[in-house]
């Protein structure tokens, strides 16, 4: 399997040999910082149309195929489209937290891709708080939500922002909980850790059906985290116009439209590198042929490939279940994830504990 | 004890309504598309016989049709859409009286909402319905149609 962290290394020693510390480390700032803002608008464009053509297909439809040969070019053309459309400046508004909110939402969902492994060693920053700061900056986005509620002037948008700060703060709790349930597991925050320690098994199956509870409870709560149906009451069209970015116009709610995708990617993301191995291929102990075999697949397209799975099943759920009340939403999380979260992380606890994992 | 086994068979429906719900999504979403793609597919496109897309008055092979010129249809249509002119032909036996016929039946796409009205009350049955649906054109008076043909006469009735 390659390595792509001798790549990356040896770039840094030429660079570190042909001018000073600091330019070479400005430099490789940059260019990190680069490529990253590439691949997220890329992979933006990319679920845009992923998504479009799977609801229409759960739709008995055949969704955008006019633009390119099946309507691959659709979302790029949408791309353009916003960025020409009008930027309207709404009176009576708080203009610079208006102005603000857009930017606090779009740099929550980025700045996870810092810690993401993306493949073997595409990594930017490996923690040893991994787990910990993917979950505390992808709450982030609330900030962005509520100030975007709050001066944008408008009880539509207010509702909107109060309903999504009230599913997030509760559903942050219970995707700790579960993330926390595989910490145990595992011994340790460290991002990089977690997926070399499932280079045999997935964690999904190390642990028995505490783990599998902790995954299904965290892609519950993971998708309600990112405000799409079933849990799209803070943007319900049928009684909030469309919630927290109701006065939002051009490339402001194409910032809004955009992270949202995100979010569903670093959803999926997350969860493919703690669950599903990350990178890793898919190995099974004692078939060493079968192994050497999913070895040869690139550990990016491991990792793709696992996240679109991923969210594939996010879409599935949204376009199948109607949305939510929002006291059926809080008694989901209170009543049933929560509890069934706290057992759970006990019986994980005991399964360590006495050594009854694979 | 009640409550917890209401608790956790509660659980166990919903798991059980939700797994359901999500098979008959996957199950369409394998499914065949309903999708018309309608320029391309006008070679195997489908119309219901029973749409209503334009009137028309059928001949027979030896050009002629079945309108008596009576008028009721365009006495029954709501919006003036279709226009008889009759005319008075000579008797073709010695001695009989000169008939009505049909001269010119002008019938305005333009103004029709598709009623089948005229349709209903033509006592000889003389005019029906298509779903011949592609009528546009440029200008409005190119959609008022003469229906009868060029030198068609009234059949004659069977004895």
């Amino acid at each position: 399997m390659f390595d792509f962290s001798t790549l990356t290394s040896g770039f840094d020693q030429f660079l570190r040999g042909a001018m000073p510390e600091f330019w070479a480390l400005t430099i490789e700032f940059v260019l990190v910082g680069v490529i990253l803002l590439t691949l997220y608008a890329v992979l933006a464009l990319i679920l845009i149309y992923f998504e479009r053509k799977i609801c229409a297909a759960f739709q008995c439809r055949i969704g955008p195929n006019r633009v390119g040969i099946w309507g691959v070019f659709q979302s790029i053309a949408d791309m353009i489209k916003i960025l020409l459309k009008e930027i309207i400046p709404i009176n009576h508004t708080d203009k610079f937290l208006f102005y603000l909110a857009p930017f606090f939402v779009i740099a929550a969902s980025f700045m996870t891709f810092g810690a993401i492994p993306f493949g073997k060693g595409l990594q930017v920053f490996d923690f040893n708080i991994g787990v910990f700061y993917l979950l505390a900056v992808s709450s982030l986005g609330v900030i962005g939500i509520l100030l975007a509620g709050w001066s944008s002037n408008n009880k539509y948008s207010m509702i909107g922002a109060m309903r999504s700060g009230a599913q997030l703060i509760s559903y942050e709790l219970s995707a700790g909980l579960s993330m926390l349930t595989v910490v145990v597991l595992a011994g340790t925050m460290q991002l990089s850790t977690i997926v070399e320690n499932q280079h045999n098994t997935w964690y999904l199956f190390q642990g028995h059906i505490s783990t599998v509870i902790a995954f299904v409870v965290y892609l519950i709560a993971g998708h309600a985290e990112t405000n799409r149906g079933p849990f799209d009451l803070p943007e319900a069209e049928s009684e909030l116009t469309a919630g927290y970015h109701t006065e939002y116009s051009g490339i402001q709610f194409g910032f809004y439209y955009l992270a949202e995708y995100m979010n569903m990617f670093v959803i999926a993301a997350i969860a493919t590198t703690v669950f599903l191995g990350g990178w890793m291929p898919f190995h099974i102990t004692g078939f060493d042929g079968f192994n050497t075999i999913m070895d040869y697949i690139p550990s990016p397209i491991w990792f793709f490939a696992k996240a679109f799975v991923m969210m594939f099943i996010s879409l599935w759920v949204r376009w199948t279940f109607p949305r939510l009340r929002i006291d059926q939403l809080l008694n989901l999380e209170w009543k049933y994830l929560l509890p069934i979260n706290m057992v759970n992380l006990l019986l994980m606890v005991i399964l360590v504990l006495f050594g009854w994992i694979l | 004890m009640n409550a917890i086994f209401n608790y956790a068979s509660g659980i166990l429906k919903g798991i059980y309504s939700l797994a359901s719900g999500m098979s008959v999504t996957l199950k369409e979403f394998f499914i065949k598309k309903v999708t018309e793609q309608y320029p391309e597919n006008r070679a195997t496109l489908h119309i219901s016989d029973r749409f209503r897309g334009q009137l028309v008055m059928p001949h027979d092979e030896n050009n002629e049709h079945a309108c008596t010129a009576c008028g009721i249809c365009s006495m029954n249509c709501p919006n003036g859409t279709i226009q008889v002119i009759s005319k008075m032909i000579e008797p073709t036996v010695e001695g009989g009286k000169p008939k009505k016929a049909l001269d010119t039946y002008i019938y305005d796409l333009g103004l029709c909402t598709f009623c089948n009205l005229c349709v209903i009350t033509c006592p000889s049955d003389a005019i029906k319905f298509e779903n011949t649906f592609e009528n546009s054109m440029f200008t409005r008076s190119k959609l008022v149609e003469t229906l009868n043909q060029e030198g068609s006469k009234l059949r004659e009735k069977i004895k």
